[in-house]
Order: C-alpha cells, then sequence, then structure tokens
C-alpha cells in the first residue's frame, strides 16, 4: 500500500511539471509580458516607459528561461520560469499583478467556498440517493417513466436559471433571505442557505438519473435475483444488497471531486458575491489579473491530482476485490 | 458570398452527415441501429424539433454583403436567414418594450401636435404602429393574426401530411385509406404518426411566430430596442456551433491518439496518456479563462488584423470551440484507449496480425469501425452539455464574444435587468425558452441514440 502510494506520488509529478509548462507557454511564451502590460494599461498609446515600469514592478522584466547576465546558479533562478512557474511547486503563489499576497488571499477565501460546497455535496447526495432508490424500486412502472422524464427535464434548464429564479423567488418576492452578500461566523447562515438550496435543486437532475443507472446495474446481477430466490423482502434487497454494492461507485465518485471543493464554484459563489475562490477566479478573469489565474489553474491540477489519488485508495478500501500492486 | 471560418466548418460537418447518411443507408450494421432510432416515438418527434433548429442555424450560416437600393455593396456582413427576416432586423424601437406592446416600457417626454409636452409611455415606432386605439383594438388584432398564422400554418401542414402519406402509400402498396387507418392507430413501424403531429405543433407554432411578428415584437425589445425575438433566433447558430464544432475540432485527434494507444501500448501509450492525463487534470473553466485572456491579449495588440467586427467575432468562437474541445476531448480519447485494447485481443485482429497485414491496415479495417458507435454517442451526448456551458461561460465574460448574439450574453444582460425595477423579464425568458427546448430535444434524442448504437444496453432487451 505504502509503496502503491509513493509511486503514485511520484508520477504526480511530471504531470504538475507538465501543468507548469503549459501555463508557462501561455502566458509567457505566446504573449510576452509586453502584451499583457499594454492590455492592462489600457490606453492605446502608451508609452515605453510605462511598460517597463510596470514590468519592472511585477517582476516580469527577467528574462524567460536563462538570464545571462547573472552569475552562477543564479542563471537559472534569475528568470521569469523559476519565479513565476517552479516556486509554484512549494506553494508560493507571490504576489497578484496589484500586488497582493495570493497565498494569503488564497487561504481566507478557501473558507467561504468550503462552506457552500460541503452542504451542497452532502445534502445533494443524500437527495439524490434517496429519489434514484425510490425511482429504482418503482422501476417499470409510471413513477419510474415520469421520474426519468422529470430528470432529464431538469437537467435541460440551464443552471444559470435556477440561480436567477431562486434569487428572483426568495429574495426579491418573498424576501426570506438576502439576495447576496456573505457575512462571518454564525451570520453566515442566512446567506449560504439560498446557495445551498439552488446549487442541491441544480444538481438533482442530473444526479439522480446518474446513481439510477448505477442501481440498474448492480439490480441485474445474479446475487440479487438469489437474494430474492431466498426469500428477502424487496426493501431488504434493496437497502442491504443493491445500495452497499453501489455505493462503491458513489463512493469514488465522491472522493474524486472532494479536493476540488476547495475550488469553489464560479457561478454560484459571484452571483451571490461570496467572498470564495470562486468569485477569486471570476475577479481576476475580469480584472486581467494574470499571476492569480495562473496561481489557480496550478492549485487546480494538484487537487485533482490528489482527488484521483485519492479515488484509488478508498477503492482498495471499501472494494476489498481491488489490489494495487 | 463571405465565408466566415465557422460557416466552412458548418458545411463541412453539413457534407460529413450527408456523407454518413448516404453510407449508413446501404450498410445494415448502421442502418439498423438508425431504424431503432427512428422507430422511437420520443425520438423521431426530438428529430423534427432539432430539424426546426438546424434549419435555421443553417440557413442563418450562409453569409454575403448585403447590397443597397442602387445595387452598391456594403461593408456589413448579413445571412440568408437575416435577410429573410429583414423586418425583424431593422424595426428597432428606441429602448424597452414588454413583449406584444404597443408603448414604450418607460416614461418619455411627448411632444403633442398643439405644441405642448406631457410625460407618458410613447407610442412605438413599429410594435401594434398599425393599430389607431391599441387599448381596444390589440387584444382581437392578436387574436385574429394568431388564429390566421394557426390556420396558414395547419394548411401547410396538410399539404405536407398528404404529400407524404401518398408517397408513403404507394411505397408500401397499400390504399391511402388503409394507411391512414394504420397510422391514426399507431400501427406502423415507424411512428409516423407522432412526426407527423409534431410537425402540425411545430408549423403551427412558426406560423404563428410569422404573423405576428411582424407587427409586434412577440418577445418585446431589448435596452437598445433590438428585437428580443430575432435575438434568440439568431442565438440558434452560436449554440449550434458551440455544441457541434467543439467535438468535431478535436475529433481526429481524439480518435487517432485513442486507437493509438490502446493498439501500439508500450511507449506510445505511456506517452498518449501522460498527455491526456496532463490536459485533463487542469480544471476546464480555468483553462478556457486562461485561453481566452490570452486571446483577448492578442487581439488587442492585432486589432487592424481583422477586417470587421462579425469576422472578429466569428474568430473568438471558433477558437472557444477549440479550447473547449481541448478539455473536453480527453474522455472521448480514454473510452477509444480502452476499446482498441479490447478489439487489439480479439481473433480477427490477431488472425490479421498472422497474416501480415499491415498496422495501417489493420487500424482502419477492423479497430475504426468498431468504435465509430463510441465516436457518435459521445458527438451526442456532450452536444446539450457544451450548448449549456456556453451560457455559463459567456455569463463569465470568457464565452463567445460580447457583440456576438447568443443565449449566454442574453442572460448575461438580463441580470441587470432584473434588478431593475420595474422588472424586465423577457429577454431571460425567451433566452431560456429556446435554450431549453433545444437542450431538452438534444438530451431525449441522445437517450435515444445510445440506447440504439450501444450494443452492451441492446443486449439487456
Amino acid at each position: 500500500m505504502m509503496t502503491y502510494i509513493i509511486r503514485r506520488l511520484l508520477y504526480a509529478i511530471p504531470i504538475l511539471m507538465g501543468v507548469n509548462i503549459l501555463t508557462f507557454m501561455l502566458f509567457f511564451v505566446i504573449n510576452s509580458p509586453d502584451d499583457m502590460a499594454r492590455l492592462n494599461l489600457g490606453a492605446k498609446h502608451v508609452t515605453p516607459e510605462a511598460i517597463e515600469k510596470w514590468k519592472e514592478e511585477r517582476g516580469y522584466d527577467k528574462p524567460l528561461l536563462i538570464n545571462s547576465q547573472a552569475e552562477g546558479l543564479d542563471r537559472l533562478t534569475d528568470t521569469i520560469f523559476y519565479e513565476k512557474s517552479v516556486k509554484l511547486f512549494m506553494f508560493d503563489f507571490g504576489s497578484s499583478d496589484s500586488g497582493r499576497d495570493i497565498g494569503h488571499d488564497i487561504s481566507q477565501r478557501m473558507w467561504p467556498s468550503l462552506a457552500i460546497a460541503i452542504p451542497v455535496l452532502m445534502v445533494g447526495l443524500s437527495i439524490n440517493i434517496t429519489f434514484a432508490l425510490l425511482i429504482v424500486f418503482f422501476r417499470t412502472t409510471y413513477i419510474d417513466l415520469w421520474g426519468v422524464v422529470l430528470c432529464v427535464t431538469m437537467m435541460s434548464i440551464s443552471g444559470l436559471f435556477y440561480i436567477i429564479g431562486g434569487q428572483y423567488l426568495a429574495g426579491k418576492l418573498l424576501h426570506l433571505v438576502p439576495i447576496s452578500g456573505y457575512d462571518t461566523g454564525f451570520s453566515a447562515i442566512k446567506f449560504l442557505i439560498l446557495p445551498v438550496i439552488v446549487g442541491v435543486i441544480g444538481g438533482i437532475g442530473g444526479g439522480t438519473r446518474w446513481y439510477r443507472t448505477l442501481f440498474l446495474e448492480e439490480i441485474n446481477k445474479d446475487y440479487v435475483r438469489s437474494a430474492r430466490a431466498k426469500g428477502l423482502s424487496e426493501s431488504m434487497v434493496m437497502f442491504r444488497h443493491v445500495l452497499q454494492n453501489a455505493m462503491i461507485p458513489i463512493l469514488t465518485g465522491v472522493v474524486v471531486v472532494l479536493p476540488l471543493l476547495f475550488m469553489g464554484s464560479l457561478i454560484t459563489e459571484s452571483f451571490f458575491s461570496i467572498p470564495g475562490l470562486g468569485s477569486y477566479v471570476i475577479d481576476a478573469i475580469n480584472m486581467q489579473d494574470f499571476a492569480i489565474v495562473r496561481s489557480m489553474v496550478f492549485l487546480g491540477a494538484v487537487l485533482y491530482v490528489v482527488g484521483l489519488l485519492l479515488t484509488d485508495i478508498s477503492y482498495t478500501l471499501v472494494d476489498p476485490r481491488v489490489r494495487l500492486d | 458570398m463571405v465565408l466566415l471560418s465557422t460557416d466552412i466548418l458548418i458545411f463541412l460537418l453539413l457534407a460529413l452527415a450527408i456523407g454518413y447518411a448516404l453510407y449508413a443507408r446501404k450498410h445494415e450494421h448502421l442502418r439498423a441501429p438508425w431504424s431503432l432510432v427512428l422507430r422511437s416515438k420520443v425520438g423521431i418527434s426530438c428529430m423534427v424539433v432539432l430539424s426546426f433548429y438546424i434549419l435555421v442555424g443553417l440557413l442563418d450560416s450562409v453569409h454575403f454583403h448585403p447590397t443597397t437600393k442602387n445595387g452598391a455593396p456594403t461593408g456589413d456582413v448579413i445571412s440568408l436567414f437575416d435577410h429573410l427576416v429583414t423586418p425583424l432586423r431593422e424595426q428597432q424601437e428606441k429602448t424597452y418594450s414588454a413583449p406584444f406592446a404597443a408603448h414604450l416600457y418607460s416614461k418619455e417626454s411627448i411632444d403633442l401636435p398643439d405644441g405642448g409636452q406631457i410625460r407618458g409611455y410613447p407610442r412605438l415606432q413599429w410594435g401594434g404602429a398599425h393599430l389607431e386605439d391599441p387599448q381596444q383594438m390589440r387584444l382581437a388584432d392578436i387574436l385574429s393574426r394568431t388564429l390566421a398564422g394557426a390556420f396558414e400554418g395547419l394548411l401547410i401542414w396538410l399539404i405536407i401530411a398528404a404529400a407524404f402519406v401518398a408517397r408513403l402509400a404507394s411505397r408500401e402498396s397499400c390504399s391511402i385509406g388503409r394507411l391512414l387507418h394504420r397510422l391514426l392507430d399507431g400501427r406502423s413501424e415507424i411512428p409516423w404518426h407522432v412526426m407527423l403531429y409534431t410537425l402540425a405543433i411545430m408549423l403551427v407554432l412558426t406560423f404563428i411566430a410569422l404573423n405576428l411578428a411582424t407587427h409586434y415584437h412577440i418577445m418585446g425589445t431589448d435596452k437598445v430596442g433590438e428585437d428580443v425575438f430575432y435575438q434568440a433566433l439568431k442565438s440558434i447558430r452560436t449554440g449550434l456551433v458551440i455544441g457541434t464544432l467543439t467535438t468535431l475540432v478535436m475529433l481526429p485527434a481524439a480518435v487517432l491518439l485513442g486507437i493509438m494507444a490502446g493498439y501500439f501500448r508500450g511507449w506510445v501509450d505511456d506517452v498518449i496518456q501522460y498527455i491526456y492525463t496532463t490536459l485533463s487534470s487542469i480544471p476546464g473553466v480555468l483553462l478556457i479563462a486562461a485561453a481566452i485572456l490570452m486571446l483577448q491579449v492578442y487581439m488587442s495588440n492585432h486589432a487592424d488584423e481583422f477586417n470587421s467586427l462579425v469576422e472578429r467575432a466569428d474568430l473568438r468562437l471558433l477558437f472557444l470551440c477549440l479550447i473547449l474541445g481541448v478539455t473536453s476531448w480527453t474522455g472521448l480519447c480514454r473510452l477509444l484507449r480502452g476499446e482498441a485494447m479490447k478489439l487489439r485481443e480479439t481473433d480477427y485482429v490477431q488472425a490479421a496480425t498472422a497474416f501480415g497485414v499491415s498496422h495501417f491496415t489493420i487500424i482502419t479495417r477492423h479497430i475504426l469501425p468498431n468504435v465509430m458507435h463510441i465516436v457518435l454517442i459521445s458527438l451526442v451526448l456532450d452536444f446539450s452539455g457544451l450548448v449549456l456551458a456556453e451560457a455559463v461561460l459567456s455569463y463569465v465574460n470568457i464565452g463567445v464574444d460580447p457583440t456576438m448574439n447568443s443565449w449566454g450574453n442574453m442572460i448575461n444582460s438580463a441580470r441587470m435587468e432584473m434588478a431593475r425595477e420595474p422588472v424586465v423579464w423577457w429577454s431571460l425568458v425567451a433566452a431560456l425558452l429556446f435554450m431549453f427546448t433545444l437542450v431538452l430535444s438534444a438530451n431525449l434524442f441522445s437517450d435515444v441514440v445510445r440506447d440504439a448504437f450501444d450494443p452492451r444496453l441492446r443486449q439487456g432487451k
């Protein structure tokens, strides 16, 4: 087990290096720092001095890969590639283009993101599984048919509709909760209720349908038939056998998204003005802050790789048939 | 004629689709699953609805420079569809007006004929302008136009349906009366009656809309007075382009790499797996955001390379398709790799290898045809997700160009309008309605296609 984890961790290094080189190419090679400076300074008639100053303040004035003017090791380290890309491996995100410390911002903004993402995941999961079990229990009846039709219909509605509709209904017409905003401590709850509900409703269609397929796949297997033949009641079969075995793909599907919960949801957070990582990215995109977007791309990739690793480990824990070595 | 880059790809796709249809007609292994699709009631009625969308999208993809009245060409680029709905495009109001309204939505100073001024809701320049007294005549006028439209639609439908039934009767060589009886009872092998009913509904709706839209803004007007119904129709092309071209542009790479990885194994497999794991480990939205940011930098620094706004917007759309494709091809590649790995061990491939058939021939003759169903299923399944993604991306400003008509841009601008008092709801509702219809029928259709093509599911039945 230990050797497997170590091997997987080693395997993650080239992947993260690939991501790093890719973002480096995208941000510094395809477009030079000069281009970024010109876009950021806005006006068409920018003086070369202003561009130089902008670059120097943000450390973009160094050579890309090799600094021929420096001595010794500095030839490699006093470059944009080292300063801006290699340092990401040490989780040293540097400062944003507007001069704020990105690492500090991320550690601050992580919590509001989690405060929405975790309840949405938990409540959504239990509701979706309950609905899916109900639909499967009444399979080949009209409840099944109309349940699936309802799921497909809900899936076909844009997520933006749920958010705008929810805000309009609960915030503007009924005045139940504030439309958007955030607060610290427990008073944040009244700001969180609506985004969580909206998030759960938006996921019901796709989630229920997906779990229904999983359950249906299990229900046609031989051990379920034996359980019925043995005289177990249908609910016993469903809960003791089908649900337990279907939990394996459900669990691993959840584990893979766990680390990414930190990243928050772009749309929900920006609609409800919640200061999480999702709205951080959106603000960065709108302000054209390249340093933040670059850091978040790297962070996202790290979390994804961690998620994959956790999935593989959780497989061995819940499914004794899977052997890793 | 003006050929935008997405136009070329759309017509390439159309040619591919027609070629595939002709090929599938002649080959039983493809005809069988497609006839299963036709035999499903949901499948066939979704096909009718989708074909209306596709028709609008195709008409909207033939671009040309319009000529002025004296024959001189102008600088703008419009499409054949724009030309057909010229009244909708040109009848612009000053600002917001509600659906079917005859007055503006906001108060303005109105000059009276006797020289005085009052504050009030001025009459619209086009919407309901033919009515003398909108208050009393509007409802009756709308009703009579609706009825006339429904009647026209039914008439056209009757002609099409009669021609169709007559042709079917002569092909199946039975009398028209008996065929009609069978169709109405729903006893025909392919549920033609469902197709005809759906067609009737769509035609009636189309003709009602056509009849009303020339005299009213049936979905209101937006902030600058543009007809919302026209915007929603124009957005169809954007949605279709995003939904189809995205998968298409990365298809060659996904198919080639996926099959190579599964077939050759060894270091080829390692390299290809590394490439797609790296790409898929970057969260899609962030990769798109980074790429679009870079495109904006490029475009603002090379502004003079683009001849017109339309061309610029079109290039951005194509780029968006490309970058969306980069984020979504990895799933297909992984599936194809697994399938190619399985096929590699089958007896007929083993036999071909033993006979000394070259790798290239084995891949094109034996592997490729046997993974095509996966490609088709993923093409259809991805479509609706991509249409929905467009709306979300445009909302975050990393979607299509803000000057381009798209449902995402409509919803984006509707955000401000919802906060306005009194609320302007029609842009949002129109965009969501059109998007919902497309996505719902695409979702239902893709389910039918998957059930018909997936051999695993077929055996279960």
